[in-house]
């Protein structure tokens, strides 16, 4: 059983217990534990059940690379799945809870998954449960998806609060360890803007652990006074808590900090998100101990020989009392010679290699420890906790084996680089034989935009294995990278030697021939469930590729992305294959490193800053005045304003009542403005527009159409000519930026030649309708301009002083009434807003809002952007031909129009519909024909594409697509509603109302 | 008459190590030409010799920004807008170019205090070290997701403008940015 030792612990503070509460347990650590040493400190070495066959598991690593000890933290609005326990520091009062386990982590119902994992091999959710088809949905998935419970989402909004940061600089070098602070060095000294990156709250590294001498002195020391000469440097600045996430494309890279999670609640922010521009990046991410692969490899107390070495020396936590040691290498005999130090009892080290006497093992059979090698464990005893090994040769099948009593397991395969931020952007790797893993190949670094390496290694993750080799390499490589980034600098490492080792020998599995049986219980991928025995089985199933493996099995799979296991498992397909290992090769690694939080992601992304919210300057007077708001791109605009007691309907009949009978007002600032100014300006606005703009005359207005360049009607508006090279383009709410982008487009891109310039000026003006028979009476009352019919006729404007207010008056019209569009800076529309309110009294004026506008637009049969079109709609369907020029050699979408398909008379047009019992047809509904078409389904022949209760006319009325629509006037179509039921219509005229058009132009 | 508001009348927050103000109007005209051939009429119109790029030049109570290769941000005295405007369209009669009145299409902040970097670098994608940005250095970029530019006076203030729809945004976004600490990241 783990337990606390009297003595040690280099990163505790005993004078400092902390309190915190695991599986509903109050336990007690120190200041300065991870979550993971303290479980284990205080005894708990079973804390999570597997995925998927719900087996007892316990802390294997010391870090990032931890695969089971993942916990939901925390409570309430602070809860957060996921989390792992070895990163995870302590804190006073800190709650988890393990991820999968029902009812409890002693007795687990779903255990029984393990009685069962004969019939979940590989691939098994691809292949067991194809049938019935039904009971996927109501069986399968819903129990899988119960039983393999991982974290369950927060069901609070997040109490915390999250930044980006941008940072630029020379060199961004990620990973602290000994190698990472000798690259900053180097890097300091040339100069170089640097930013130093390390992801848990210490420097150094491994080094202090393993008890390195560098310099002369004990490697703590040596890191001290490194840090201290990092400090003192002006350029440099250090980061710990940070972890690099990501490397992408040009030199930019992700960091990740957590501000506070050591300290919750404090009121910091949580986590900052680095986005950081680097010209080089420097990883000094290290390397990762591999697990070995024998039965009960994943029994609660068997842990990596090097975690386990962390937990004695950097916390004063022995996870046993009687620990075997099993290696194929000599790094194991360290934690051998740890735990002897920490006063443990070491029984055996099984060591998988003929022969060892190199020092490092014969230092610890001078210490008494017993060395068996050419052995194997054959099997780990004991189901929740280890109580002993069985002995095998290595190179045998595991029959027969001799038992050693033992409550600890401490294993070692050898050692991986971190090669996972060097491959993000493309680095490419090589298999090194002589220590059996992937390393960075220097000749095949992620490229820049010159072509040239913009991504270099330093220490364990360029492969360098040895302390002197590591310091080397980083110093060399980070000078190489300074010079890179233009800071010619000479590389001088701080000096140590390369212990003496005996050469590791790979083993992929143990016992070598190990029979099936065994080799079901040899755990692979602890995450995700995934043994030997599974990518043999899909070897044999014909998957080749290590991707494909990986999604069959599930091998490398979700939050820990298979660190401990991908090398393991891809050196089984390998074998499985015949292949050499390289020729498989890894599976892609992708950012992040390590998960990371979504409130990083969001940043200040959340609540009112969620997204852009777009005013009017009348916005505030709407929301005081009871606007019930529609959103129309990032704008809000009012859909009405019902009163007291009102619905929305009622609401919108009254404004458009009022309107069409008195007086009403708009706010239509949203609308899109756009300068045209040039002395190509007349060409262009004819190659935008499908009618001549060209002639238009200033001081007057015209509407008009765009389409894109396949014919389809893309955007519509009122343009008006204000000098000879100068017009104003409305556009639609929603299409202002869009079209100015496609203005640009068009100049930069295709016409560059042409002199003109675009200006959007949607936001320079407010703009207010004053609509109805009653809208010149106001005006004429507020005075300062003459608004007759003859001064000031429709579909002309004029400028002047409104009022006392520089104003520009439009006589447009999209609701059929007598209308001026009155536009005044931004900053004194609400002024204007306030007067017209004010002096309209008398007609007694009423705001109205976007509902009423469309109505009272559909009675008149204009159409919408939107509902009449829907990207696949021609001008020439909407019975608008009288707005395409035929006298132009050419307008964007011209051509296309002309295509046969587009001129085809079975084009569906645009009609009136009446309901013959009044009602308003269901939006969207359509007209059935006769007969089905090839699928089956019935035939169609139109649609609804705007549909109102009218209020003018006191019945339904609606307009829609109907094949040869205006040629069957009078003729009654069925339209079917989603609840099937059938109402029939009438095809009339679109324009419902005042079908002359004398109303709008007196 | 009238009197002209801006979009927030004066929003202030004020953060432990920044501080964020709506600034009050301010003329803008966006200038559009080939830049090598308007030197001549910007200075006679504002005093202010031709920025270079990602540059601002004041003189007095005008300044000049470059904002792209063929367009300029012109400051002047709100209420001097339209004969600022009027008197560009005279000195460059004849010459294509495109000269309007921005300032109410706008919002303008001020960012200042010793953290007043670091805010501008929690939310805009520029490089805010005083190594590439210092007082005469302006920068065309976006605030969280809004379109902005900043500069920064001699003074050591920024001042930032935006499109006035979002100026609660922005403002939000700024203030949000200058409640925190220090990163300790910039100077």
């Amino acid at each position: 059983m783990s337990k606390r030792l009297e003595q040690g612990g280099r990163l505790i503070d005993r004078a400092k217990p902390l309190g915190f509460v695991f599986d509903s347990n109050r336990l007690e650590g120190y200041a300065g534990d991870t979550l993971a040493s303290a479980l284990l400190g205080a005894g708990k070495t079973l804390v999570n059940r597997s995925y998927k066959y719900h087996r007892p598991r316990g802390i294997v690593a010391s870090g990032a690379e931890e695969p089971n000890a993942l916990v939901g933290l925390g409570q309430g609005a602070r809860f957060e799945p996921d989390q792992r326990a070895t990163t995870t520091e302590l804190f006073d009062g800190l709650t988890a809870m393990p991820q999968n386990a029902w009812p409890s982590l002693g007795f687990d119902a779903m255990a029984v998954n393990g009685w069962m994992s004969a019939f979940m091999p590989a691939g098994f959710y691809y292949k067991t449960f194809l049938w019935p088809r039904a009971f996927w949905k109501h069986v399968y998935e819903p129990v899988i998806r119960s039983a393999a419970a991982s974290g369950r989402p927060p069901q609070e909004p997040d109490a915390d609060r999250y930044e980006h940061f941008h940072a630029f600089v020379d060199m961004l070098i990620l990973g602290g360890g000994i190698a990472g602070l000798q690259a900053a060095l180097t890097a300091g000294q040339s100069g170089a803007r640097v930013l130093l990156l390390e992801q848990t709250p210490h420097w150094g590294g491994r080094a202090p652990v393993d008890g390195y001498e560098i310099d002369g002195k004990p490697a703590e020391r040596w890191i001290a006074e490194t840090l201290a000469t990092l400090e003192a440097m002006e350029n440099v600045t250090l980061r710990s808590r940070t972890m690099g996430a990501g490397v992408f494309d040009h030199g930019y890279a992700l960091g990740y900090e957590r501000v506070s999670d050591h300290m919750p609640g404090d009121g910091a922010i949580r986590h900052r998100l680095w986005k950081i521009r680097a010209k080089q990046i420097v990883t000094a991410t290290g390397a990762i101990e591999r697990p070995l692969s024998f039965a009960g490899n994943d029994v609660p107390g068997v842990m990596l020989a090097s975690a386990m070495r962390d937990y004695v020396v950097n916390y004063g936590v022995a996870p046993g009392e009687k620990v075997v040691v099993v290696t194929n290498n000599d790094d194991a005999y360290r934690t051998v010679l740890a735990l002897i130090d920490a006063g443990l009892e070491v029984p055996i080290v099984v060591d998988a290699r003929d022969r060892n006497d190199g020092p490092l093992a014969r230092e610890a059979m001078r210490r008494g420890v017993a060395v068996e090698c050419g052995a194997a464990i054959m099997k780990v005893k004991g189901k929740k906790r280890v109580e002993g090994v069985m002995l095998c040769r290595a190179n045998g099948t595991g029959g027969a084996g001799a038992p050693v009593k033992c409550d600890a397991v401490a294993m070692s395969g050898g050692w991986s680089p971190v090669v996972h931020l060097w491959s993000h952007c493309g680095g490419k790797l090589t298999w090194s034989n002589e220590n059996a893993h992937f390393y960075p190949d220097p000749s095949r670094a992620p490229t820049g935009a010159d072509g040239k390496p913009f991504v270099s290694t330093a220490g364990a993750a360029s492969g360098a294995m040895g302390t002197g080799s590591v310091l080397t390499d980083a110093a060399s490589n980070a000078a190489e990278a300074c010079g890179a980034a233009g800071y010619a600098v000479t590389a001088s490492a701080a000096q140590a030697v390369d212990a003496e080792e005996v050469p590791m020998k790979p083993v992929w599995v143990m016992p070598e021939q190990a029979l099936p049986e065994l080799r079901a219980k040899m755990f692979l991928d602890f995450q995700n469930d995934v043994k030997v025995a599974d990518i043999q089985l899909a070897a044999k199933e014909g998957y080749e590729s290590v991707e494909l493996t990986k999604r069959y099995t599930t091998l490398g799979m979700a939050n820990d992305q298979g660190k401990l296991s991908n090398i393991n498992g891809l050196a089984i397909l390998a074998d499985s294959l015949n292949a050499e290992i390289p020729q498989v090769g890894t599976t892609t690694f992708r950012p992040p490193y390590q998960p990371i939080s979504f409130g990083s992601i969001a940043g200040e992304a959340r609540g009112a800053t969620f997204q852009p919210l777009r005013r009017t300057p009348m916005h505030e007077w709407h929301e005081r005045n009871g606007a019930y708001w529609e959103p129309v791109g990032h704008w809000r605009r009012p859909y009405c304003y019902p009163k007291q007691g009102e619905s929305h309907d009622e609401a919108v009949v009254r404004e458009v009542l009022a309107t069409r009978n008195s007086l009403g007002l708009l706010d239509a600032s949203t609308l899109g403005k756009l300068i045209v100014k040039g002395p190509d300006a007349g060409r262009f606005m004819d190659m935008l527009y499908t009618n001549k703009m060209s002639t238009l005359k200033p001081g007057k207005c015209r509407y008009g159409l765009m389409c894109n360049e396949n014919g389809f009607l893309s955007d519509d508006g009122v343009a008006a000519r204000i000098d000879a090279e100068t017009f104003l383009c409305h556009t639609t709410s929603g299409g202002a930026d869009r079209i100015h982008g496609w203005m640009e487009d068009w100049l930069q891109c295709e016409w560059w030649d042409w002199k003109v310039y675009v200006a959007n000026v949607t936001e320079q003006w407010g703009q207010i309708a004053v609509v109805g028979p009653n809208a010149r009476k106001l005006l004429e009352k507020l005075g300062g301009m003459d608004v007759s019919k003859e001064a000031l006729p429709f579909m002309g404007w004029a400028e002047g002083e409104l009022d006392g207010i520089t104003a520009r008056i439009y006589r447009i019209s999209f609701s059929g009434e007598l209308s001026y569009e009155i536009a005044v800076p931004a900053g004194e529309a609400m002024t204007l807003w306030s007067r017209l309110l004010t002096a309209g009294r008398e007609w007694s004026i009423t705001p109205y809002g976007t509902e009423a506008l469309h109505i009272m637009r559909a009675e008149k049969g204009f159409i919408m952007i939107g509902d009449e079109t829907d990207g696949t709609v021609i001008p020439q369907d909407l019975g608008l031909g009288w707005a395409i020029s035929k006298k132009k050699d050419d307008y964007l979408g011209k051509r296309a129009q002309e295509r046969s398909h587009m001129t085809s008379p079975e084009r569906w047009k645009l009609v009136g519909l009446e309901t013959l019992d009044g009602s308003a047809l269901p939006d969207g509904a359509y007209a059935v024909g006769e007969g089905v078409n090839a699928n089956g389904q019935r035939n169609t022949i139109g649609r609804v594409t705007s549909t109102y209760m009218s209020p003018t006319l006191g019945k339904g009325i609606a307009m829609g697509l109907v094949h040869h629509g205006p040629d069957r006037m009078g003729e009654v179509l069925r339209f079917v509603a989603t609840d099937e039921s059938v109402i029939e219509a009438k095809i009339v005229s679109p324009v419902f109302y005042d079908p002359d058009g004398e109303k709008q132009d007196v | 008459m009238s009197e002209a508001v801006t979009a927030l009348g004066g929003a202030s927050s004020a953060g432990p190590v920044a501080q964020v103000e709506e600034r009050a109007l301010q003329g803008m005209v966006t200038l559009r030409g080939d830049l090598s051939e308007l030197a001549a009429a910007v200075e006679t119109v504002t005093g202010c010799a031709m920025p270079d790029k990602r540059r601002i030049v004041q003189a007095g109570d005008k300044a000049v920004g470059w904002m792209s290769p063929d367009e300029l941000l012109l400051l002047v005295p709100y209420a001097e807008t339209s004969q600022t405007v009027a008197a560009l369209e005279e000195q460059l009669a004849g010459r294509h170019h495109l000269a309007v009145d921005v300032s109410d299409a706008r919002a303008s902040f001020r960012i200042e205090g010793p953290g007043a970097r670091e805010v501008l670098a929690r939310l805009c994608p520029a490089d805010l070290s005083p190594a590439a940005f210092g007082p005469g250095e302006l920068r065309r970029t976006r605030l969280a997701q809004v379109p902005a530019a900043f500069w920064m006076e001699e003074s050591g203030t920024f001042t930032l403008v935006c499109f006035r729809s979002v100026a609660t945004y922005a403002f939000d976004c700024l203030a949000g940015a200058s409640a925190g600490e220090a990163v300790g990241f910039l100077p």
